[in-house]
């Protein structure tokens, strides 16, 4: 039974349609393995058993009256940043340990409009603040993988470290993520699956809990390309709830499959070849243009010159967003509170407890860059880098239809390797960072392994609201490349 | 030691006005506004700023912030950004406010005012943003708590900023009257004071004329006009007193104490919270089409400055007549319904305008002062005032005759006329009546006409009281005048 759950989502769909098989009976393979890879941590909270069983049985009722929906009966997972009504949201925080929305996000209502049924709430970096899922309150989750040399865990990378690790491990059919440097594409790269960051305004905001506002985009998390845009073709549209939202039509991705990419420009960015990039990685990147070069693209080397700059200013606007929407967990309404008798105490109190030690750090930056006498130097700089960057691609974008770059400097590293000064851990988003500043969309691919048998991806980058382009030329690299997807043993 | 003279000394004064935005509902939720509400019984996920909450700009207040800078000539920028001020308290859900801070929606503009009758002067307005408003925390509930209620929090206010235009107490409270009906007129806020809709900050200052401007202190949230003037007035004489003992004014923010009728420091420049504002992200830049000020335009009514205008110079009021009606919106729609319904009777508006404004300013302001009746629930609607004005015109009662039917109006119903005719009231000018009565009178003042006769002149007005007594007052005046005039001599 377990064999359901290494299938794509894309084939369950398909199986379901056809009667091949039951809900239920996906169901009970992922629950299965539930109990098996528990030790992964994937999960802050796994909705009850029985509840789950239900809403199979309601899906398989469905299937059997030819009333399927999209999605019907298909078991994903959600990252614990997603406001789902009635399950507790706690976004990787002690701060909202106890916090159970009375309101669902925008973008799981209508995953859940589909047929879609939650398994759970994934694990994540404390707010989303982390490359390596290591901040999180509920513990770290560990990469399915193991290098082929030791047997030390791996980190799944971060900040949607829980749903890579749920997609890899084959503990459910797809699952949602949020990225705001990388948060998505570094760890569908080092767990060996797809993810893909739209761009931003193409998926409403509402009910997802923010980190920086101007820079979060959920996306999808699939083991494949195609299942990557049967999800992302459901999740994306205008919501009125969310004023950044944009109001362009949502093509049909999925037709995107397979289509040719003869003729298509494909550019490749000098600045991305950075220092300490691992020589897997640039050797795969050179395959990965050849295949796009053999499958009839046009290879254009292409220059962005600020590129340096997006780390620094990533990491002044990020805090300095995140500072300010992290206000609101003061203790007096929601989340935990220390009971004292003085309000200041109250605050303090509330937060230094509820808050770990990445999100004050954020805090402290983002007040610190935002304050009389340092915003000039700092946020108004910063804010024209990213406006400098973002015409940078642009230009680009004149002469080249997609970017093809590495999604991470590295293949995953062990936990207990985790880089301890916080500035060569943000080094793990230089090759994502831009992309969010941009506001464009990009996709990492599974594309080969290290020296030691571990995944890396392949990132793409298109123009504003060009996910199309992105998933037409991710199928030619998902095919040639045969990604060996994480099994058992 | 010289003696202080206050005339060396100029006042320098700038107000920032809180102005809750007319609006159902609030500036980002759905929420409703209405006053009074149960505590946080108008609260939307938003307002308390719950995790993944976003805020959805309310339109209407868009509107009603552009209609506010029209009527206040000023300029509608096409393009402006809403920025998060951030500071904890617990009654600011989110820890910060939405505000406009380097851009607002409304620039320069101004309003005239006439603080001294005859002479006007113009108050710069420096701009109009718009903003939200934080909750409400109550300490006086219990002794050992605060309660926060959140049903404000979230309603959109403008914040009205001018220039340091204003030279003393009269003139910043001439602009806050003059502000106050002008947004009632536009119908952007109710200017309810009580209630909190209309709020002032109050910037002062005070140099030798011709100086460079004195340092300022801010006096915060003054609730009412009368305070506003004696917070001014308080602030005025401390800072002159401090400067002529040859001390310096600190730059400070001050609370008005309304139970001393004084200002006392809250926070110097050095406490100064630094609010860290920036754009917020979850809010697109706010364009605001040409159009859409042009739609906006169309809807405005017709301006008090406007209406003062043409009261005077078409319907021939008064300055003074002209200003107490159009104070109010309500007062001025009153009067130009009477003043319509008047004119349907054949009354020429000039001849009625005036005679109107006396009875609607005299005696019917006086008896709505007496009741409290809300003008615009009274009996006493505008058909029935110009049916009573129209029955002096047309001679039917004698003026002196109306203030008694005004009065019977106030308690009973039917019109003007069909109180006058159910109490027998009608003016008698039927000349032979008059005679009749007149010679009655006479015959019964036999020793007092000799006297008459005799040389006593000033009896004559003893006689017409007397006719006027017997005639319960009905009779015409000047009627009976002539006639009594033309009878004594014949006798």
């Amino acid at each position: 039974m377990t064999e359901l759950a290494y299938q794509s989502l894309a084939a369950l769909r398909q199986g379901l349609c056809q009667r091949t098989f039951s809900a239920r009976e996906i169901m009970q393979a992922f629950q299965t393995r539930h109990i098996t890879h528990h030790s992964l941590n994937a999960f802050i909270t796994a909705c009850p058993d029985a509840a789950l069983q239900v809403a199979a049985d309601d899906a398989d009722a469905r299937l059997a009256k030819g009333h399927a929906r999209t999605l019907e009966g298909i078991p994903l997972a959600i990252k614990d940043v997603f406001c789902t009504r009635n399950i507790r949201t706690t976004a990787g925080s002690n701060m909202l340990k106890t916090f159970v929305p009375p309101y669902e996000s925008t973008i799981t209502q209508k995953l859940r409009d589909s047929g879609a049924i939650f398994l759970g709430k994934t694990n994540m970096d404390e707010f989303a603040m982390g490359s390596s899922n290591t901040t999180s309150a509920f513990g770290r989750v560990v990469n399915p993988w193991k290098r082929a040399n030791d047997d030390k865990p791996l980190t799944p990378g971060g900040s949607s470290g829980g749903s890579a690790a749920a997609v890899a491990a084959h503990l459910c059919a797809g699952a949602l993520g949020t990225d705001t440097g990388g948060s998505i594409r570094q760890p569908a790269a080092f767990c060996g699956i797809t993810g893909i960051k739209p761009t931003y305004g193409r998926c409403s905001r509402f009910g997802v809990i923010a980190l920086a506002s101007s820079l979060d985009q959920a996306g999808p998390m699939t083991k494949t390309v195609r299942d990557a845009a049967i999800l992302l073709e459901i999740i994306s549209g205008n919501d009125p709830q969310d004023s950044t939202s944009a109001n362009i039509e949502v093509p049909h991705f999925e037709a995107e499959i397979g289509a040719s990419i003869k003729g298509l420009r494909i550019g490749i960015p000098q600045e991305y070849q950075i220092d300490g990039m691992a020589t897997e990685l640039r050797e795969l990147w050179h395959t990965g243009t050849q295949w796009l070069q053999d499958a009839g693209a046009e290879i254009v080397p292409v220059s962005l010159p600020s590129t340096s700059y997006a780390l620094p200013a990533y990491y002044i606007i990020n805090p300095a967003e995140a500072s300010s929407n992290l206000s609101r967990y003061d203790g007096v309404r929601f989340a935990h509170r220390v009971t004292t008798n003085d309000l200041w105490e109250l605050y303090e109190k509330s937060r230094a407890e509820g808050f770990g030690p990445e999100v004050k750090r954020r805090i402290l930056i983002g007040t610190y860059v935002l304050s009389a006498g340092y915003f000039e130097a700092y946020y108004v700089k910063a804010r024209k880098v990213q406006e400098l960057i973002r015409q940078e691609f642009l230009d680009a974008f004149k002469s080249v239809d997609v970017l093809l770059t590495p999604t991470a400097p590295t293949g995953a590293f062990a936990l207990d390797e985790e880089p301890k000064d916080p500035i060569t851990m943000y080094l793990n988003d230089v090759l994502t960072v831009t992309v969010n500043l941009a506001g464009l969309p990009a996709i990492s691919v599974p594309a080969g392994l290290t020296k030691e048998q571990t995944p890396l991806g392949l990132q793409l980058i298109a123009p504003h609201f060009r996910e199309d382009l992105l998933f037409r030329t991710a199928t030619v690299i998902e095919s040639c490349a045969c990604f060996p997807y994480w099994k058992e043993g | 030691m010289t003696i202080a003279d206050p005339h060396h000394w100029e006042i320098v004064i700038g107000l920032e006005v809180h102005a809750q935005v007319t609006s159902k509902s609030k500036l980002f939720s759905a929420a409703a506004t209405a006053f009074g509400a149960a505590p946080n019984t108008q609260v939307s996920f938003v307002d308390a700023a719950f995790p993944g909450m976003l805020p959805v700009l309310n339109s209407v207040c868009v509107d009603q912030a552009i209609k506010t800078g029209l009527g206040l000539h000023a300029q509608i920028n096409p393009l402006s950004i809403f920025e998060r001020k951030n500071y904890f308290y617990p009654d600011l859900p989110a820890g910060y406010q939405i505000s406009q801070y380097q851009r607002p929606i409304v620039g320069e503009g101004w309003l005239e005012i006439e603080p001294i009758p005859g002479t006007t002067r113009r108050v710069g307005i420096e701009r109009v943003h718009l903003e939200q408003d934080a909750g409400k925390s109550v300490h006086d509930l219990s002794p050992q708590e605060t309660y926060i209620d959140l049903n404000r929090a979230g309603i959109a206010l403008m914040e009205i900023v001018t220039k340091p235009d204003m030279r003393s107490s009269a003139e910043a409270v001439a602009f806050l009257k003059k502000l106050r009906t002008l947004l009632r007129y536009l119908g952007t806020c109710d200017g309810n004071m009580e209630e909190g809709s209309l709020r002032a900050d109050v910037n002062i200052s005070v140099h030798r004329p011709d100086t460079p401007l004195g340092t300022r202190a801010e006096i915060k949230n003054v609730n009412s006009i009368r305070f506003v003037a004696q917070a001014i007035n308080f602030e005025e004489r401390r800072q002159i007193d401090l400067l002529e003992a040859g001390q310096r004014i600190v730059q400070e923010t001050r609370l008005f104490d309304a139970h001393i009728g004084e200002t006392r420091s809250m926070r110097n420049k050095e406490d100064a919270q630094d609010y860290r504002y920036f754009p917020d992200p979850d809010l697109l830049p706010l364009r605001v089409e040409q159009n859409r000020i042009e739609h906006v335009r169309t809807t405005l009514p017709e301006l008090p400055d406007d209406k003062k205008r043409r009261f005077m110079e078409t319907l021939g009021l008064s300055a003074y007549d002209a200003d107490l009606i159009v104070s109010e919106p309500e007062y001025a729609a009153y009067y130009e319904v009477a003043l319509t319904e008047l004119c349907q009777h054949n009354v020429s508006s000039s001849q009625g305008a005036k005679i109107l404004a006396n009875w609607f300013l005299g005696d019917f302001f006086a008896y709505l002062n007496r009741t409290n009746i809300p003008i615009d629930t009274t009996p006493l609607t505008p058909a029935r005032l110009a049916n009573l004005v129209r029955l002096i015109l047309s001679n039917t009662i004698s003026g002196k005759i109306a203030k008694d039917v005004f009065a019977l109006m106030t308690e009973e119903d039917g019109s003007a006329e069909e109180i006058v005719t159910r109490h027998h009231l009608q003016q008698i000018t039927n000349t032979s009546t008059i005679e009749q009565i007149i010679a009655e009178v006479l015959g019964q003042e036999a020793e007092h006409v000799a006297a008459y006769k005799a040389g006593k002149d000033k009896l004559f007005g003893y006689f017409v009281g007397q006719v006027m007594k017997a005639t319960k007052g009905k009779a015409n005046p000047q009627t009976v005048n002539t006639l009594l005039k033309a009878l004594l001599d014949r006798t």
